[in-house]
C-alpha cells in the first residue's frame, strides 16, 4: 500500500512543481517591477498547488488546530508559516505557530508539566534523544511519515531521527556547513582560483599570507555566540575531522567508540590549527589569534567586505547574516565554495537540520506531520522563501524553486551521490560535551592558547561515564 | 543633589531649639564631601552603560558592529552622519505581529500582578502586626522564610497545577505566580511599616469604638500610602521586566513585551543590533512610572527608618 501511495505522491509532487514553476516565474516578473521588496507578497503567489486527497485518509479535519513549537522566530518564521498555508487550505486545519529562542529550555518544562505542544520542530537530534530517553514524551512517527522519509530522504537522515531503533522524527530543513565564504572579485583581481583540494587551499593560504599588509590576513573567524560561544569552532574541527580522519572515524568519534583525545582527532585539531592558530593566517581585520574567541560569529566574515580578510568558513545560513545590500552571488560581493577535502573524488560534508517531533497522535497532527515530511512541503517552503537562505535534503525538492544560486548550490551538494554527509557531531554528542566542554574547549584553545592535546584531554575527561 | 553642598554652620545661630539642633547634627553627620564624591562616581559608573546603550540604539547596523559607541562623538564632530532611526523602525514595525499587542499584554499582566499581592499582603500584615493569635510569630517567620525558595524550582510543579486546573493559557497563571512570588517580601515589608505606627493611635481608635475593619481603612491605610507606593514601584518594575515567569507560564496570547524583545535578535542571534532599540522602547514605561512616583519611593524607603 505504501508503495502505491508513494508513487502517486511523486506524480503529485511533479505536477505541483511544474505548476508552481510557472507561478514563480510570473511572481519573479512581478517583484522585478515592484523593486524587489521581497517581503511576504511573493509567497502566496508561488505556493504550489497541493493534492488534497492525500489527507483524506485522516478523516474530516475541518476546524481542528495543531500547535507547533519551534526555535524559528521572525523574520524566518513568516516563510515557515506561509509554507503551511497549502495544508491549511486543503484540510481546514489551523496551525498555531509559536516560536521562542528559549524553546530548547522551555520544551522539557512544558513536557514535564503535562502541557506539550502537538508538534515541536527540534533543532538538533540531541534534544530528541533527551526527550525520548529522559521524558519518554515523543511519539513514534506514524507510518505515512516513515514512508515519506524512506522514499525522499537518505538512510543517514532517517537515522538522525531514530532513537534506539525506533523512528521518531522526520527531518525538515537542512543546512550545509562545509562552506568557505570569499569575495569573487578579490579572487579575480589577485588571479586566485577557488581551491579544489585541501593542499591547494593551504598553498593559497600561504600565498596570500606572503602578501599580508596591516591587519589583512587570509582567514577570519569568530566563535562568540552568547551562552553558546564556541559552536562555530566545533564546526571547524568537525569539518577537518571528516577530512583528515574520514567519515568512519568521525562516526566512532561522536559515538565515543574512540576517545575524544584519540591521536587522529588531535591531528585534526592540529590541522585546523595550521590555519586558525597561525598569526600569519588569522584573524583578518579582527586582531590576533585570541580575537577569534571574542569575535561574534555573526560579524566574523564582515572583514571580507572591507578586503582585510580573504576567506571565512561558515555554514550556508551565513548567507542571511551579511549586512543588508550585500549581494550573495557567483559574481556578487560574496560567495562561498565547498571547503575542499584531501582529494577531489571524495566530498565529506558537514550538515545539520531540524526534526519534527510529535507529542500527540490526533489525526490532524498526524496529517500535518505527513505534510511536513512530504516533498509538497519542501517545495512550498522553497516557494515561500523568496529571499533564499533555506534548503532541504529532501531529494524530491525541486531546485528550480529555490530562490538563489547559492541555495541551489547547497541543494546540489546535498543531492550529490558523491557527498558523504555527516551530521554536526556536537549535536549528536551528549549535551555535557556537545553543548558544554566542546564549546568551552574551543574557546580555551583560542583564548588562552591551550594546545590541541590539552584541550582534547579536558574534553575527554568531561565525557559522561555510564 | 542638595547633599553635595557641605553643611556650613550659619553665622547667626538661632536659639537652639532641640529639634533644629538635632536636624543640624544629623545633617553634618550624614554629609561629607567624600561620600558625595563616591555617590557621584557610582552614579556615573551606573549610567554610562545605559547611556552607551542609548547611543548604540541610534547607530546604523554596520557602525554598531564595527566600532564602539563612544566613537560617535568624534565622527559627529567631523560632520559625518552617525545616527539613524533604522533600529527603532526594525524593532517597532519589522514583524508581522503588532508591538501594541505586547504592550497591552504587559499592562494586563502588570497591573493585577501588582494589585493582588499588595491587597493580600496588606491584610496579612495587619493580622501579623495588630491581631494577637496563637502561633503568630512562628507563622510570620514561616512566611518570611518562604523568600528563600528560589522561584526556578517551583516552575514545573506550578505549571503542572495550572494545567491540571485548566487555567493554563489564560492570564491567571502569570498573575497568580507573580503574586505568590511577591507575597513573602510584601508581607514582611508592610508588616514592618505597620508595626512602626504608634500603638497609641490604634488604641485610641479602639477606645473610640472602631473595629478592625475601621482601624484598617481609616487609621492604618492612610498612613501606609508611601510604603504601599514604594512596594508597588518595586513590584511594577519586577513584573514589567520579568521574562522567566511570562515565558514559562504564558502562551502566545499572553506574552508581554519582554518576550517580544528577546525574540528581536532573530533565530540565530544575528539581529542583535536591534536589541538596544527594543530595550529602550520597553524601558519607557518603567521610566515614566518611576519618575512619576519617585516622591513616594524615597518617602517610602524612609518611612520605616525614621520614627516620630
Amino acid at each position: 500500500m505504501s508503495i502505491r501511495m508513494a508513487s502517486k505522491r511523486r506524480t503529485v509532487a511533479l505536477a505541483a512543481a511544474g505548476a508552481s514553476l510557472a507561478l514563480i516565474l510570473s511572481a519573479c516578473a512581478d517583484t522585478d517591477d515592484g523593486g524587489g521588496s521581497g517581503d511576504g507578497g511573493g509567497s502566496d503567489a508561488a505556493a504550489p498547488a497541493l493534492d488534497c486527497s492525500v489527507y483524506e485518509e485522516f478523516g474530516d479535519l475541518e476546524g481542528k488546530t495543531v500547535s507547533v513549537y519551534t526555535t524559528i522566530v521572525e523574520p524566518e518564521a513568516e516563510t515557515q508559516v506561509a509554507s503551511y498555508e497549502p495544508f491549511e487550505e486543503c484540510t481546514g486545519v489551523t496551525v498555531e505557530y509559536e516560536a521562542s529562542r528559549e524553546m530548547e529550555a522551555q520544551l522539557p518544562v512544558r513536557v514535564q508539566a503535562g502541557n506539550p505542544p502537538d508538534i515541536a520542530i527540534l533543532p538538533q537530534p540531541g534534544l530528541l534523544n533527551t526527550l525520548v530517553s529522559q521524558y519518554d514524551a515523543v511519539l513514534p512517527a506514524p507510518e505515512q511519515v516513515e514512508a515519506n522519509v524512506d522514499e525522499f530522504w537518505s538512510e543517514e537522515w532517517k537515522e538522525y531521527g531514530t532513537v534506539d531503533g525506533t523512528f521518531y522524527a522526520a527531518p525538515l530543513g537542512s543546512n550545509v556547513k562545509s562552506y568557505v565564504w570569499y569575495s569573487p572579485s578579490m579572487f579575480e583581481e589577485a588571479g586566485y582560483e577557488v581551491p579544489e583540494t585541501w593542499d591547494d587551499m593551504m598553498a593559497l593560504t600561504e600565498e596570500i599570507a606572503s602578501t599580508n599588509e596591516g591587519a589583512t590576513r587570509p582567514w577570519c573567524a569568530g566563535v562568540e555566540s552568547g551562552d553558546a560561544t564556541g559552536w562555530p569552532g566545533t564546526d571547524w574541527i568537525e569539518d577537518v575531522v571528516l577530512r583528515t580522519a574520514g567519515p568512519e572515524v568521525y562516526d566512532q568519534w561522536y559515538q565515543h567508540e574512540i576517545p575524544f583525545n584519540d591521536p587522529q582527532i588531535v591531528e585534526a585539531w592540529d590541522t585546523a590549527g595550521e590555519i586558525l592558530k597561525n598569526p600569519d593566517h588569522v584573524n583578518g581585520g579582527l586582531g590576533g589569534v585570541d580575537s577569534i574567541a571574542t569575535a561574534p560569529w555573526t560579524d566574523a566574515g564582515y572583514p571580507i567586505l572591507d578586503r582585510s580578510c580573504w576567506m571565512h568558513r561558515a555554514a550556508n545560513f551565513y548567507a542571511t547574516q551579511w549586512p543588508e545590500g550585500t549581494e550573495v552571488a557567483p559574481d556578487g560581493d560574496v560567495y562561498a565554495f565547498y571547503l575542499p577535502s584531501m582529494s577531489t573524488d571524495e566530498r565529506p560534508t558537514l550538515v545539520a537540520g531540524e526534526f519534527i517531533g510529535a507529542f500527540t497522535d490526533r489525526p490532524e497532527v498526524q496529517a500535518f506531520q505527513t505534510y511536513l515530511s512530504s516533498p509538497d512541503w519542501a517545495n512550498a517552503k522553497a516557494a515561500a522563501t523568496p529571499a533564499g537562505g533555506w534548503v532541504s535534503a529532501n531529494n524530491a525538492l525541486d531546485p528550480e524553486l529555490l530562490a538563489t544560486d547559492f541555495d541551489r548550490l547547497s541543494a546540489e551538494i546535498l543531492a550529490d551521490p558523491a557527498t558523504v554527509a555527516r551530521f554536526d557531531a556536537s549535536d549528536l554528542m551528549p549535551s555535557e560535551v556537545g553543548t558544554g566542554s566542546f564549546w568551552a574547549g574551543i574557546t580555551e584553545w583560542f583564548a588562552s592558547d591551550a594546545s590541541s592535546q590539552e584541550v582534547t584531554d579536558t574534553i575527554e575527561e568531561s565525557w559522561p561515564k555510564n | 543633589m542638595s547633599t553635595t553642598t557641605p553643611a556650613v554652620a550659619p553665622k547667626a545661630v538661632p536659639p537652639p531649639s532641640g529639634l533644629q539642633e538635632r536636624a543640624r547634627k544629623a545633617k553634618k553627620k550624614l554629609t561629607s564631601p567624600w561620600a558625595s564624591m563616591i555617590a557621584v562616581v557610582i552614579a556615573l559608573a551606573w549610567t554610562v552603560p545605559t547611556f552607551g546603550l542609548l547611543v548604540t540604539s541610534f547607530r546604523p547596523e554596520l557602525d554598531i558592529r564595527q566600532s564602539g559607541w563612544w566613537t560617535v562623538f568624534g565622527d559627529a564632530l567631523a560632520g559625518e552622519g552617525v545616527f539613524s532611526l533604522r533600529n527603532y523602525e526594525a524593532a517597532l514595525f519589522s514583524r508581522s505581529t503588532s508591538l501594541i499587542d505586547f504592550f497591552v499584554n504587559s499592562f494586563v499582566i502588570t497591573l493585577p500582578a501588582v494589585f493582588i499581592p499588595i491587597t493580600i499582603a496588606l491584610l496579612a500584615a495587619y493580622g501579623f502586626a495588630w491581631i494577637d493569635f496563637k502561633g503568630r510569630d512562628i507563622l510570620f517567620v514561616a512566611v518570611f522564610a518562604l523568600q528563600i525558595v528560589p522561584i526556578q524550582i517551583t516552575l514545573i510543579p506550578l505549571l503542572r497545577a495550572y494545567v491540571d486546573t485548566g487555567i493554563n493559557g489564560t492570564f491567571w497563571p502569570i498573575w497568580l505566580s507573580h503574586s505568590m512570588f511577591a507575597l513573602p517580601l510584601a508581607i514582611f515589608l508592610l508588616h514592618n511599616f505597620m508595626r512602626d505606627i504608634p500603638k497609641s493611635l490604634v488604641e485610641a481608635a479602639r477606645v473610640d469604638g472602631a473595629g478592625h475593619v475601621k482601624i484598617f481603612f481609616q487609621v492604618i491605610l492612610p498612613l501606609l500610602v508611601p510604603a504601599i507606593a514604594a512596594f508597588a514601584i518595586f513590584q511594577f518594575l519586577w513584573v514589567w521586566n520579568d521574562l522567566l515567569v511570562a515565558l514559562v507560564m504564558g502562551g502566545t496570547d499572553t506574552f508581554p513585551l519582554t518576550v517580544r524583545v528577546a525574540e528581536l535578535a532573530g533565530s540565530r542571534g544575528g539581529d542583535w543590533h536591534v536589541l538596544s532599540a527594543g530595550a529602550f522602547i520597553s524601558i519607557l514605561v518603567p521610566l515614566i512610572v518611576f519618575l512619576a512616583l519617585q516622591r513616594y519611593f524615597v518617602r517610602g524607603l524612609l518611612a520605616g527608618s525614621v520614627k516620630g
